[in-house]
């Protein structure tokens, strides 16, 4: 599936829930789908900076796809990375750059997060650009 | 008499919704809630004296100082200082203690001494911090042990005669815990330094008497108790505030100016550079009037009936663990639940409608003492209920089936 069709899929399944709770719900069953990171690249390098709670994020380079791995000790900070890592994880760096990320808009992720955790979204999302930018870079 | 809901009626913010739920407002300690008086007083000021103060002979102008002068008096009354030009109008506690930190750089030589507290909220270390930097003293720390209390033994081992400053506050934000600053003055007095208290937390509570404590600085800000943003006050002994550097230079604070040599206006203007907030100024005078017609010994006997309340319900949660269990505490809680981080405690209430602080409260050391990245702090003031807490306690366990 393009990056497109993953994340109209993401705002399909939100958009079911009524409520906010319900969504809530539902982000903490994604956070345990999230394909966690190995200990050895929990460092500091790999520290979102701007989040509240602790989030690492890692990318590997598998043929021509980009593959994430992450982890938080807060749960409903992993869920929200789990349905980034779902649009973004193997894709090329290419269509992770292009790929335009209004989905978490219409989800309505944004405002229902507090301010700073809001930032800490947007953080997330310029890490796994940053990441795609540096192994296109690398070509 | 006190009659919660004739209070409650005087908070218009307390009958608005959020996420479609009532208000259930538990972050006071961060800034708590203003009264109808205080509101319309604002806007009075704007609306029917405003003009600059100490200034011009007109009428307007005279009656703004008038009335930022009457809001001094007022201050001073409630804090029983000594001088009305012992009060110092300042933007709040962190432009109090940055003041007098600066005015410390002058006095300060190299391995003088500041101490501070184990429990201090950032703006109580960083600015001491800086003045280390500038002079080449050391900071040192008074510990505290498990409950959250200041060990006073090892308080007196670290004073000396190398101490030129003691900066510990009333009142954590953190934990809640009252300390003993009476005591502590005292100790500090008898080496020959002086003491600045920290009261942001403690002026929504009770009542200072600074000269009852003797202490040289008493810092707060007005928005903590029921006052306008960007209003505090730095009281400083007149013998310490003659002593120290003005920290601002500007209009206000001068006598003569010229080219070669400006000399300083006398107190309390040599601390007040610039155009004040006088509207806020003169209405944290409107603040303090409405909470000692409550009354403090009535707003620290109900704010008491719900810390004890509270505490006894959140403790009947499994897991649920309080930071900061001292003898001697103000109506703040700070906890957690074992296993589950702080922020998805927070997000889960926030969307039930209530408002707490979740976080490391500008403590980072003090979480770092427990090991912890944070903690969910409920903080009650007078105008809280205990069917709130009860509404807490509901969300709290919610949110836990949610998350465990």
């Amino acid at each position: 599936m393009t990056i497109k069709e993953i994340q109209n899929a993401i705002v399909d399944e939100f958009s079911m829930f009524d409520d906010w709770m319900q969504r809530y719900e539902y982000i903490i069953e994604l956070g345990k789908t999230l394909p966690i990171i190995d200990e050895q690249y929990k460092t500091e390098e790999n520290i979102i900076n701007g989040c509240q709670s602790k989030v690492w994020l890692h990318a590997d380079k598998v043929d021509d796809k980009i593959i994430f791995t992450a982890d938080s000790d807060a749960i409903l900070t992993k869920g929200i990375i789990a349905i980034l890592i779902r649009a973004f994880s193997n894709q090329t760096a290419k269509e992770i750059l292009n790929a335009d990320t209004e989905f978490v808009n219409e989800i309505g992720l944004k405002e229902h997060l507090s301010p700073t955790r809001a930032n800490g979204l947007v953080s997330m999302i310029k890490k796994i650009k940053m990441y795609a930018l540096a192994f296109e870079a690398k070509k | 008499m006190f009659d919660i809901q004739k209070i409650r009626a005087d908070f218009p913010i307390l009958s608005t919704k959020v996420k479609l739920k009532p208000l259930v407002y538990f972050d006071n300690g961060a800034t708590s809630q203003k009264p109808k008086v205080v509101i319309e007083a604002i806007s009075k000021y704007y609306q029917e004296i405003n003009a600059n103060i100490h200034r011009g002979v007109h009428t307007l102008s005279q009656l703004a100082t008038d009335a930022y002068e009457a809001s001094r008096i007022k201050i001073q009354q409630h804090l029983n200082a000594q001088f009305s030009h012992e009060i110092i109008f300042t933007s709040g506690t962190t432009h109090g203690i940055n003041t007098v930190a600066n005015g410390f750089a002058f006095i300060l030589k190299e391995d003088d001494e500041v101490l501070v507290s184990a429990m201090e909220h950032h703006s109580n270390i960083v600015p001491w911090q800086m003045l280390c930097e500038r002079t080449g003293a050391k900071l040192k720390v008074i510990p505290m042990n498990e409950n959250g209390e200041l060990i006073l033994s090892e308080y007196k081992k670290l004073l000396s005669e190398k101490t030129k400053i003691v900066a510990v506050n009333h009142i954590s934000n953190a934990l809640g815990t009252i300390n003993p600053i009476k005591e502590m003055i005292e100790m500090a007095h008898q080496v020959g330094a002086a003491f600045l208290v920290d009261g942001a937390q403690a002026v929504p509570h009770l009542k200072p008497n600074v000269q009852d404590l003797d202490c040289d600085f008493y810092v707060f800000s007005g928005h903590k108790m029921c006052g306008p943003t960007g209003t505090g006050i730095l009281y400083g002994k007149e013998k310490w505030l003659n002593k120290l550097h003005p920290y601002q230079g500007g209009g206000e604070m001068i006598e003569t100016v010229t080219f070669e040599k400006t000399t300083y206006a006398g107190l309390p203007h040599k601390f007040e550079a610039g155009t004040p907030n006088i509207a806020g100024g003169i209405v944290l005078g409107t603040a303090v009037d409405y909470l000692n017609e409550i009354g403090f010994e009535a707003i620290s006997h109900h704010e008491h009936e719900l810390l004890v309340y509270a505490t006894e319900k959140l403790l009947e949660i499994d897991g649920l663990k309080i930071y900061g269990t001292a003898k001697e505490k103000a109506s703040v809680i700070s906890f957690n639940i074992e296993g589950i981080h702080p922020y998805d405690i927070g997000t889960i209430i926030d969307n039930l409608g209530i408002a707490v602080r979740t976080g490391h409260h500008c403590a980072q050391p003090v979480m770092d003492f427990y090991k912890i990245p944070g903690t969910i702090r409920a903080s009650f003031a007078f105008y809280n209920t205990k069917q709130e807490v009860d509404e807490l306690v509901d969300s709290v366990k919610k949110a836990k089936l949610m998350l465990s």
